[in-house]
């Protein structure tokens, strides 16, 4: 049913489209769509311009309804949206705008391992993992918590993990918000989604979420790669999951509500799913609470995993993480609603950034950096598909036109059924091996419908974010062997 | 000859980045059954339960379209903390804000689970008459 784009986009420069507000009434401000020329026909095709400039009626909202080049069809917000409201003002939070995997994110481990030692090792490793970190529907894992450690997961995030024996401190330096965002509260959590959390915390889970092993085969900025531990030749590992059934039950629990609150607001907004509250009501805050304790509970799900994958290693190589050099280059959230401070015409504003889809990206500078990555800018983690290539950036002082935020990987654009249906008496699998990568999963199909066919090349996208100059390429990693749940 | 034909229930349709549903049915009762169906249909290897115990799942919601996805969100909520497969969809009432329905709960080792579907969305759900009947289309977040 892939409708396409009614409108017209407005070519505002090589990198970046418009939708003007004249597209459709209600519109507060304008859409922008970050793409180069050669995208434009896939976006046109798809509905996700739509969603951009329905987003644009949401109150409070500044400057533009953004769109990282990654675009494509969602529900609420697109997929790569990015919003951002006055809180002062009148500015929503909606959880349309963060979707149902709530800080779903990314992480990189370096390591010190040599290509040639992993390359031999590459199965026995895949099957290491495979057999250690609980991937699949509905997968469950060994850290059973009980209700009083649930809520202290929602509050200390990676942090309760790592006090647990499950990580290190340096881990928690290396993480957006150190791996726990203030402002977490347990009690604006349902006993639905406190049900939900139980032994997820350490599971990879199913659909996009996987672990991958990668040798990193080209840098493009060394003194940046540098500082972010990160060389040529070297093997990484990266981690993509999210907050589980814990963060979708939220979601859920609080979209519900907002339709039922949107004639108290007087609010009005073209797609239920983008029913919003203000930040500063209380069920804005109530929201944000709940959210923050998702978020939390997936910094601790990827930093159980982290600890998974130290100890998948260790059992392959004989020797300690430590001594392998496995410590994390970052971790970022591609899911999720922050409140920031901008300057938006000449005054400071706080301003609830939405990303769904689409990655912090914060300058050199910046004060929320730890010191290590102060002169670089931060690690930006860009997941590509399997077959091809992933990228690390970093933030550029360019970035504050899109409240620094950028692209979050490569974007589908086969749906999941044109997936199956294109991969139909192919083996993907050995499509793959064929490239030199292995592959272990668990859904029947899973690969087809993450085919590296059904995503755009992720190389397309960061050329343009780069090319925007709201982040810069530092290097690129390929796939040797993938986990998929 | 087209009484013959086997009457559509529901289709999976093309979306970008997650699932999308196309439900139809003769009423609101029968649009409520069938749309539970179609997503078990996505979740579930095998047919769900035909017989067994039954829940009671009652919701209610400002209007037709929301009290359709948050239908669907109970019985997937149900669904997860039961850890039980589901099946046998039956609405006993139903009104524009207000449905009550029935499913049978059984050995989820039987029927297996192939995809897990994070929610049901309210993206643009618009119930339409279809026909004799009606039809919507439902985007699952996956």
């Amino acid at each position: 049913m892939t409708r396409a784009f009614a409108g017209k986009l407005e070519k505002v420069d090589d990198c970046k489209w418009r939708i003007p507000r004249t597209y459709m009434d209600g519109m507060r401000v304008e859409g922008l769509i970050y793409a180069d020329e050669n995208m434009i026909p896939g976006i046109l095709g798809d509905n996700a311009p739509q969603q951009v400039a329905n987003a644009a009626h949401l109150p409070g909202i500044v400057r533009a309804s953004i769109a990282m080049p990654d675009i494509h069809w969602g529900y609420g917000l697109p997929i790569g949206g990015v919003i951002a409201t006055d809180i002062d003002s009148g500015g929503v939070v909606t959880p349309g705008g963060v979707g149902y995997d709530i800080n779903c994110g990314v992480r990189l481990l370096r390591s010190d391992i040599s290509a040639s030692s992993a390359s031999r090792n590459i199965k026995k490793l895949l099957d290491t993992l495979f057999s250690t970190v609980p991937a699949g529907v509905g997968s469950t894992g060994d850290i059973h918590i009980g209700a009083k450690q649930q809520k202290e997961v929602m509050v200390k995030g990676a942090a309760w993990v790592v006090e647990k024996g499950y990580g290190w401190q340096s881990d928690l330096e290396n993480c957006e918000e150190n791996g726990a965002i203030d402002g977490a509260d347990p009690e604006t959590v349902s006993e639905r989604a406190l049900k939900r959390a139980r032994a997820q915390l350490g599971t990879l889970g199913s659909g996009n979420h996987f672990l991958e092993i990668q040798l990193v085969d080209e840098i493009y900025r060394p003194e940046i790669a540098e500082a972010f531990g990160i060389k040529e030749g070297m093997i990484t590992v990266m981690i993509h999951t999210g907050s589980r059934g814990f963060g979708h039950q939220i979601c859920t629990d609080y979209a519900s509500e907002m339709i039922k609150l949107s004639g108290k607001y007087g609010i009005s907004v073209p797609d239920r799913q983008l029913s919003c509250v203000p930040v500063k009501s209380s069920h804005g805050r109530d929201y944000l609470g709940a959210m923050r304790s998702a978020a939390n509970f997936a910094w601790g799900n990827r930093q159980a995993i982290t600890h998974l994958v130290r100890t998948s290693f260790e059992k392959v190589f004989g020797e300690s993480a430590a001594s392998m050099g496995m410590t994390l280059v970052y971790d970022v959230a591609h899911n999720i609603a922050k409140l920031e401070k901008y300057t938006v015409d000449g005054k400071e504003r706080v301003l609830c950034v939405h990303r769904k889809g689409a990655t912090r990206a914060f300058p050199p500078g910046d004060e929320a950096l730890p010191a290590r990555y102060k002169a670089s800018g931060q690690p930006v983690i860009i997941p590509g598909d399997m077959g091809r290539y992933s990228y690390l950036l970093a933030g550029t002082s360019l970035g504050g036109e899109t409240f620094y935020s950028t692209c979050h990987g490569a974007g589908r654009c086969l749906s999941r059924t044109a997936a199956v249906k294109a991969a139909r008496g192919r083996s993907i699998s050995g499509e793959l091996e064929g490239k030199g990568i292995f592959v272990r999963w668990t859904g029947r199909d899973t690969l087809a419908e993450e085919a590296p066919s059904a995503y755009k090349d992720v190389t397309r996208v960061v050329d343009v974010v780069e090319k925007a100059g709201i982040s810069a390429k530092v290097a690129r990693m390929k796939p040797l062997g993938v986990v998929k749940g | 000859m087209a009484e013959n034909l086997p009457v559509k229930l529901y289709e999976q349709i093309p979306h970008t980045a997650d699932l999308a549903l196309k439900v139809y049915g003769p009423d609101l009762k029968g649009l409520f059954e069938n749309a539970a169906f179609g997503m078990f249909d996505i979740i579930l290897e095998k047919e769900g339960p035909v017989s067994g115990k039954k829940v009671k799942i009652e919701v209610s919601a400002p209007d037709e379209g929301t009290l359709l996805i948050d239908w669907l969100n109970e019985l997937l909520y149900v669904y997860r903390e039961t850890r039980s497969s589901l099946g046998g969809f039956s609405v006993n009432s139903v009104t524009s804000t207000w449905v009550s329905g029935t499913a049978f709960t059984g050995d989820k080792g039987e029927t297996g689970e192939k995809k897990e579907i994070k929610a049901a969305t309210y993206h643009d759900v618009k119930i339409r008459p279809s026909g004799d009947g009606l039809e919507t289309i439902i985007i699952f977040d996956v």
